[in-house]
């Protein structure tokens, strides 16, 4: 009975190291296509491309990276929230192994130029058996951990990795429909308008539910637990979370302005994106607050920093996006470089930030020590990465309205005032500054990775007791 | 309507859009508790997690819940003035399609007369106006130059057009109908009826020879029978060309798909596809008017 009264530690140190090292590749690997939009000589090789490096990089950092780190985060939190040992450990430890082959897989399939074409969901029809495998895993493991809780109530971060899990699943089945010709090749099962509407209801739902929901997940256990504080509103986790998972499903149709897909459809992506912007503030208002009467704390806790700016960026890009779905910003927005900036400043600032300052709190834990081997460099590591992101938001704001209005300047004459490869060409200093801010960004995770050897070298590996749940 | 293979659909999601609305709005309300007085310990909810997780019982912020309403109320107020419940089309009668016309309609009304003025006028007028030119250049920059470059100098595949040098004819006519019915260039793969590759390199020697161009004497002189046999149909049996078939001339010395004896090989054992696509629809009368005669200018034709 000794092992039943151990929590599962091993596959969430598994996930947790992972983490570090896919955020280092899958950052390398958007630093090389960084450098290409620079200087288009660096397209070496057709595997080397940045047509297909571009979906290696988006692959790396939302699955590899963030998917292992939701993974680490939800592993530990589930269990110790619940007082149980991780249900079905080699079923725990299939969803290490099986997600870090489908990485794997993903990092040969798509430099050789095997894709299905669709946006964050490019992985041919085997891997996405693969990942289902693993999905309905995963689900099992979590679910399986939640039915044999040992207190009553589930706490609020279950809630958003619960909602993460199983709404990933239905958008991953239902968008990945397709019919092989080949083992590396498939049609899509849908065709024209349909084919777009289920592909961006897939899309903005990954943003929802992958880059969100799944986070906030982590947001709810690790804020509170480093301020030593409560979550500040349980009335506002219910309302926010409830209209959040609600709403986003709806958002998709955004990202269709303007096009064949019905104005019906539009409007209603539209309304229900603004809709989203008080139940995403609620999740950030609900960790900001979490810290009054610690504010001090943000002072000298580095891990607190990461945490609250992260919250500060989620807040920034909850609010860009709606503005961004307003059918009038939309048509100065679209297929221009803001998008990549608003994407960035959440996935960097929010998803990046929250995940690295989680870590930082998670990883001497599962080593058995009280804090990382040097606090100074996670401090350091805290300045560079905002930095970075700065300069990498800043630059591709200015680039896509720059972008946006050339588009659309009309000489007295009616033609358009600049070609397309102007604009491009006007693009080039703001490339460069984004690249710098990429670098800025990237060299902050080389800081972590160093300072994580060194926390975790020579260490045993820790072992936790389950204590008894607190009586209610 | 169009939209829906059958009108139930139509009433299917504006039911559900309306109750998903009312949803939100409803979830906020029920939620809703009084504002704490000043100082007012909210309390805890209670519960414990990992030993010291905890949740306050604070309300939510008025501000936010405002927030909230107002973009629910400004969706409804949204669904009935533009489309989005079902087929209901909304009050103002709004399309995309339609704003799209209208659009249209202005940007018409705007730089028609612009361009239009200078229909009446002959294309030699048109390339000597400065301001003609200069709109000709901008009309040139957004519709030719992805092909012809900016600087009208072509390149592999795509004609030069500053050279003087015509495949299909370089009368205002001709290039009238160029830019309106678009041009097909095609020359079909010519290595079984010229003979071996033996025989497929004199001749491209011959070829070499007719420009003027450095060759091997003796294959030139081997392949002028079979050019004759096998190429003169179209480009002559001086290898002149015919303007009326877009079969270039082979004595200028100019390529379109590469001069050396590798490329001229190529050409003729594979043939060669080329299009250009006809504007005609696309580009209004006023337009192309004005991009003949620009064309013409940039050629040297009209100065001539």
């Amino acid at each position: 009975m000794q092992a039943q009264e151990q929590y599962n530690y091993t596959v969430v140190r598994q996930f947790a190291l992972m983490t570090v090292v896919w955020g280092i590749v899958g950052m390398l690997v958007g630093l090389i296509i960084a450098a290409q939009l620079i200087w288009p000589d660096l397209n070496l090789a057709s595997w080397l491309s940045y047509g297909r490096l571009r979906p290696l990089h988006t692959n790396a950092v939302i699955f590899a990276f963030g998917g292992s780190a939701l993974f680490a985060t939800s592993y530990y939190v589930v269990q110790r929230t619940c007082h149980v040992r991780l249900f079905g450990d080699w079923l725990a430890s299939f969803t290490f192994w099986g997600w870090q082959a489908v990485i794997v897989l993903a990092a040969i399939s798509l430099p050789l130029g095997m894709t299905s074409g669709k946006e964050y969901a490019e992985l041919e029809w085997p891997i996405d058996v693969l990942i289902t495998l693993v999905w309905v895993s995963y689900a099992v493991v979590f679910f399986g951990t939640i039915a044999k809780r040992r207190v009553s109530h589930i706490y609020v971060a279950n809630w958003f990795f619960g909602a993460f899990i199983l709404t990933v699943a239905v958008l991953h089945l239902v968008n990945s429909a397709a019919m092989p010709v080949s083992l590396t090749k498939s049609y899509s099962a849908y065709a024209g308008v349909q084919d777009a509407m289920v592909q961006w209801w897939y899309g903005h739902n990954a943003v929802g539910f992958f880059l969100t929901a799944g986070f906030l997940g982590m947001m709810y256990y690790f804020i509170p637990k480093q301020a030593g504080r409560p979550v500040y509103s349980y009335r506002l986790s219910v309302v926010h979370f409830w209209a959040l998972i609600f709403t986003y499903m709806w958002a998709g149709p955004h990202h269709l302005h303007y096009t064949a897909l019905p104005d019906w459809a539009q409007s209603i992506g539209m309304l229900f994106s603004l809709v989203l912007l008080a139940p995403s503030w609620g999740g950030m208002i609900n960790g900001i607050m979490t810290l009054s009467g610690a504010w001090h704390k943000l002072r000298t806790d580095p891990i607190l920093k990461f945490l609250v700016v992260s919250l500060s960026f989620y807040g920034m890009s909850t609010f860009e996006g709606p503005m961004m779905s307003i059918k009038t910003v939309n048509a100065l927005s679209h297929y221009t470089d803001w998008t990549v900036g608003h994407v960035h400043s959440g996935a960097l600032g929010w998803v990046g930030m929250v995940t690295i300052g989680s870590l930082y709190y998670l990883i001497p834990r599962l080593y058995g020590r009280s804090e990382m081997h040097s606090m100074q460099l996670v401090t350091l590591h805290f300045w560079v990465a905002t930095i970075g992101i700065v300069l990498y938001i800043a630059a591709m704001w200015i680039a896509g309205v720059m972008q946006g209005l050339m588009w659309r300047a009309v000489n007295p004459d009616g033609t358009l005032t600049y070609a397309f490869v102007e604009s491009v060409k006007a693009t080039y200093p703001y490339y460069a500054v984004r690249l710098l801010g990429g670098v800025l960004y990237f060299a902050g995770m080389l800081i972590m990775a160093w300072n994580v050897i060194k926390t975790v070298a020579g260490q045993k590996p820790a072992e936790a007791a389950i204590p008894a749940p607190a009586a209610a | 309507m169009a939209d829906f293979v059958h009108e139930a659909w139509g009433i299917y999601i504006a039911i559900i859009t309306l109750a998903s609305l009312a949803a939100c709005a409803v979830l906020l309300r029920l939620m809703s508790t009084r504002k704490l007085d000043p100082g007012e310990n909210p309390g805890t909810t209670g519960h414990v997690w990992d030993e010291d997780l905890e949740e306050w019982h604070n309300p939510m912020p008025r501000w936010w819940m405002w927030l909230f309403y107002i973009t629910i109320v400004f969706s409804l107020v949204y669904l009935v003035l533009y489309p989005g419940l079902g087929a209901w089309g909304g009050y103002l009668g709004w399309t995309s399609a339609g704003e799209y016309r209208e659009e249209q309609k202005q940007a018409a009304a705007r730089f028609g007369p612009v361009i239009d003025r200078f229909l009446k006028q002959d294309v030699a007028v048109i390339a000597a106006d400065p301001e003609a030119r200069e709109i000709g250049q901008r009309l040139f920059l957004n519709y030719c130059a992805q092909c012809h470059g900016s600087d009208a100098g072509g390149s592999r595949g795509y004609p030069n057009l500053r050279d003087g040098d015509w495949l299909w004819g370089g009368s205002p006519e001709a290039i009238r109908t160029t830019l309106l019915e678009g041009r097909k260039g095609m020359m079909p793969p010519m290595g079984a009826a010229v003979g071996g590759a033996e025989d497929v390199r004199d001749v491209a020697h011959h070829v070499l020879a007719l420009a003027g161009r450095t060759h091997d004497s003796l294959r030139a002189q081997r392949g002028k029978p079979k050019f004759a046999t096998a190429c003169a149909a179209c480009h002559g049996a001086e290898g002149k060309g015919n303007q009326q078939l877009g079969a270039p001339n082979l004595t200028d010395d100019i390529w379109l798909h590469g001069g050396t004896e590798a490329a001229i090989i190529e050409t003729i054992v594979k043939g060669r596809m080329n299009e250009m696509p006809a504007h005609k629809g696309f580009l209004d009368e006023g337009k192309i008017h004005l991009l003949t005669a620009y064309v013409l200018g940039i050629s040297g034709q009209a100065a001539r």
